[in-house]
């Protein structure tokens, strides 16, 4: 993690002022400050997906160099959107301001900003709505709760949507079931119009568009990369483990995002996949074209969403696979459960997905055809088709962390405690309030985990930093487990900052130490090559 | 401010009012024209709302999931909080409508900075408060049908008897109206008191609570304090139903008073906040089934966009993954 000159002090942090100026929020200036904003889009990756108004310039500079008819441009934009989503219109029109949504955002929890309550937040854009979009709002301006759109209220919105992080948690409380995430989204494509995107977005969706995955991974590294983890897995397991690529006729296709190859600790995960696909004897390959689960355009427009979204299908075609799996992630699976089928649909070239193994049909994704890793474990766990070894995860005392969107998108809350369940011994629930449908985010979701917006993240990961520190000291917690690549990105600088001695890990990683393979050599260390628990006491005896 | 706004909107309404009967003696303005514009504006703002709401289509399905999908057989599906059919959407919904069922989770977060912990109490006063003064609210409308009917019918009666269960004064108070005044009385100070909640106040939030207050305290007055005519209000308002209005001459300032605050809310209604009433029921993150990998979503708008194609990406590796071994469609 690399920490400012001034590093940032929990203690420091904690100092929050949860009570609002007196000063109206409509006469509060922007202050954009260092640590809790992210750079803007690169020039060239705007141009390479020819999205408007390429150009040098940062969120700190003056002149934001807007084209000239911006104003039009977004109302255009606006009255546009008004009328393609029921949403938008909706939402725009209902609130009440009763306050419940309040605090219920980890953005506002962890720093006070009141423009982060979400329903302040959604006023940012409901002013501007009420100003040009109602006869109120026309006729009596302020006292209507209107205001002008300006370059300021642009920079508001860039600050303020580019600190919600469309975890949904607010829709869960709202009694009208107002989606922040609908509203950020909507903000984040007028934005957008004007080329007032961050860098962290379009970067990855620019790589993701040429490449076919985020970290820009060309197809001959993709194929290093997986190889290079099966070498690894199989000198684990002491079983000769050959992961295909790219190869026709394959049952099922398998999609993972591109951190799980790349990054730590995703990669311990992704050896769990390679070896519980070697160990069933899965007929399955890998795409270096469609080399990526996660979706950033998710985070920038629903068309962009749509682009890079379109190769999974389309690979699936070619390569005359029966149906599709996914791996753990988060906003990879929003996208797949709720918006894959609606834009690159019907996948009616694909079956309903059966798994080979156990003859489960997956019900539940007859029209996607795609299915959760999670859900095609548990189901092999459930038939008892895997052997595990939980007392292999013994020297990991493990919590699990509810990814906003598997929880309030897809409801996705037993598969995963099932199979961690079935993998390890130890296993503790954080308080009531802070999983499941009400988990907190990690602070760094929807394209914000990036270093420059460090201090944003700290704060904005606080209420699930705070969660996780119950459970560590309540039962010396020392595993943080997810299911998304963002979190196993961005929750272990967190927990060095709030929680030290806690590790972030995926569910697959604790079915790696776990699974029992065929002819396996004994294993002494675990996937991260750390001594287990048994293998520890025995050394302690001699 | 934004509560002295309102306040003076409310002063504007009750002095058009009294000016306008006593002064003027404007009666029919007040006791049968603007009765009749505010229902017709009403209905027809109500409906013209909902059907610009119905209007702009859903192109995702996006339903806020708070309980388990339905995926595997032996895995407990929860089909109110994340239905999985209708029959699960249409109990959600009602939960939603008829119980507040989301406000019912709020919570009220607890910074200890000592402790360096955060802890989430619970907090079922605004939901408390929103039940009361919806239902009580509802009561008392009810109980207002004895003006609108003739014969009075036999549950309204009931109605009545129970309201004025305890038989406290005479005449016996009703119950719902200490109940809504006091809910509402709650909800307005509560927006004053919280100073987040203050902070998010526009004059139209105060304006809808004092509108409603107005028109309870008004209503209460003229039962057990300045009293009028009832039998001339019904005749008024039978007269209203019928289409043959009169107005019977000597009914008394506050009951115009009390009708024009009605007036003003109901006309106000459909172009106010106070829609979410109608609005709840379209909200998509509530009202759809959570079966999106099961069932295909259709976006009525969906339109091609620029990808890229395998065949683009092979041409551009075409030869590192040659060289790699990688199979490709084109030597």
């Amino acid at each position: 993690m690399t920490m400012s000159e001034k590093a940032l002090r929990p203690e420091e942090v904690l100092r929050i002022e949860y009570t609002p100026p007196r000063k109206g929020w409509m006469d509060q200036p922007l202050h954009m400050k260092k640590g809790t904003f992210c750079y803007s889009g690169g020039a060239k990756y705007l141009e390479y997906l020819g999205l408007p108004n390429p150009r040098e310039w940062q969120p700190t500079d003056e002149d934001w160099k807007l084209p000239k008819n911006w104003k039009e441009i977004i109302l255009e934009g606006m009255k546009d959107r008004l009328g393609k989503f029921r949403s938008f219109k909706l939402f725009m029109d209902i609130c009440v301001r009763c306050g419940a949504c309040a605090d219920k955002c980890h953005f506002f929890i962890g720093s006070g900003d009141p423009k982060n309550m979400p329903v302040l937040r959604a006023e940012l854009l409901r002013s501007v709505y009420r100003r040009y979009f109602t006869t109120a709002g026309r006729l009596f301006g302020r006292l209507a709760g209107a205001r002008d759109l300006t370059e300021e209220v642009i920079k508001e919105w860039f600050y303020y949507f580019y600190q919600c992080t469309e975890c949904r948690r607010c829709s869960v409380y709202c009694p009208y079931g107002i989606d922040t995430c609908e509203i950020t989204m909507m903000a984040r494509e007028l934005l957008n119009l004007i080329g007032c995107n961050i860098n962290w977005v379009i970067e990855p969706a620019g790589k993701c568009f040429r490449t076919g995955n985020h970290l820009g991974i060309e197809p001959h590294a993709f194929k290093d990369s997986i190889e290079f983890a099966a070498d690894e897995a199989s000198e684990i397991t002491g079983v000769k483990i050959e992961p295909s690529i790219n190869r026709k006729g394959a049952e099922i296709l398998f999609v993972t995002p591109s951190a799980d190859y790349f990054g730590s600790p995703h990669y311990y995960t992704l050896l769990g996949y390679l070896m519980l696909f070697h160990e069933i004897g899965l007929d399955y390959t890998w795409s270096a074209y469609a080399s990526e689960g996660g979706n950033f355009g998710l985070f920038n427009s629903h068309e962009m969403l749509k682009r890079l979204n379109a190769k999974i299908y389309a690979e699936a075609k070619r390569l005359g696979v029966k149906w599709i799996l996914g791996g753990e992630c988060g906003h990879m699976w929003r996208v797949i459960h709720q918006y894959m089928d609606t834009l690159n649909g019907p996948a009616d070239f694909l079956e309903v997905p059966v798994s080979p193994i156990t003859g489960t049909r997956f019900e539940n994704a007859a029209s996607t055809k795609m299915v959760h890793i999670c859900e095609f474990t548990s189901d092999l766990i459930k038939n008892n088709k895997i052997k595990l070894d939980p007392s292999r995860n013994d020297h990991w005392r493990v919590t699990f962390h509810d990814s906003c969107n598997p929880a309030r998108a897809m409801g996705f809350f037993e598969e995963p405690r099932f199979v961690i369940k079935n993998v390890c011994n130890n296993f503790f629930e954080m308080p009531e309030n802070t999983i499941r449908e009400h988990t907190f985010c990690c602070g760094s979701g929807s394209g914000l985990g990036t270093d420059e917006n460090l201090e944003a993240r700290m704060r904005g990961g606080l209420p699930r930093a705070n969660a996780v520190k119950y459970v560590h000291e309540k039962h010396g917690v020392n595993l943080l487990t997810c299911i998304c690549a963002i979190d196993k990105a961005t929750l272990p600088p967190l927990m060095e900052f709030w929680v030290p001695g806690v590790e972030v890990g995926g569910i697959h990683e604790l079915v790696a130490n776990a699974l029992v393979m065929e002819g396996e050599r004994e294993r002494t260390v675990d996937v991260r090559g750390e001594p287990l628990l048994k293998a520890k006491e025995g050394s302690g005896n001699v | 401010m934004n509560l002295l706004y309102s306040l003076a909107g409310m002063a504007v309404l009750v002095l058009v009012v009294s000016v306008g009967v006593e002064t003027a003696g404007l009666y029919r303005l007040f006791g049968v024209v603007l009765p009749y514009a505010a229902v017709a504006v009403f209905v027809s703002g109500i409906v013209y709302r909902v059907l610009k709401w119905a209007a702009v289509p859903v192109p995702f399905h996006i339903p806020t999931t708070c309980g388990q999908q339905k995926s595997l057989p032996w895995i407990k599906a929860n089909n109110l909080e994340s239905p999985y059919n209708s029959l699960g959407v249409v109990a959600r919904m009602a939960l939603e409508v008829l119980a507040f069922r989301s406000l019912f989770r709020n919570t009220k977060v607890d910074l200890r900075s000592e402790e360096q912990r955060i802890v989430y109490g619970n907090s079922k006063y605004l939901w408390l408060a929103a039940l009361a003064f919806h239902y009580s609210f509802l009561v008392v409308l009810v109980r207002h049908l004895r003006f609108f009917t003739e014969p009075v019918p036999f549950v309204i009666g009931i109605l009545q008897d129970l309201d004025g269960f305890f038989q406290i004064g005479v005449p016996t108070v009703y119950l719902t109206g200490v109940v809504l005044a006091a809910a509402l009385a709650y909800l307005l100070l509560r927006r004053l008191a919280d100073p987040k909640v203050r902070y998010i106040s526009l004059p139209a939030d105060y304006f809808a609570l004092l509108l409603l207050l107005g028109i309870a305290l008004s209503g209460i007055l003229m039962r057990y304090f300045v009293k009028v005519d009832i039998v001339k209000v019904k005749e008024l308002v039978m007269g209203l139903l019928r289409f043959e209005p009169s107005v019977p001459a000597g009914i008394g300032l506050i009951f115009y008073i009390h009708l024009f605050l009605v007036c003003a809310l109901i006309a106000y209604f459909p172009f106010s906040k106070l829609v979410h009433m109608a609005g709840v029921f379209l909200s998509p993150t509530r009202n759809l089934t959570n079966t999106s990998r099961m069932r295909r979503h259709v976006n009525p708008w969906n339109y091609p966009v620029k990808v890229h194609t395998y065949e683009e990406w092979e041409d551009e590796f075409r030869d590192k993954m040659k060289a790699a071994g990688l199979p490709v469609e084109r030597e």
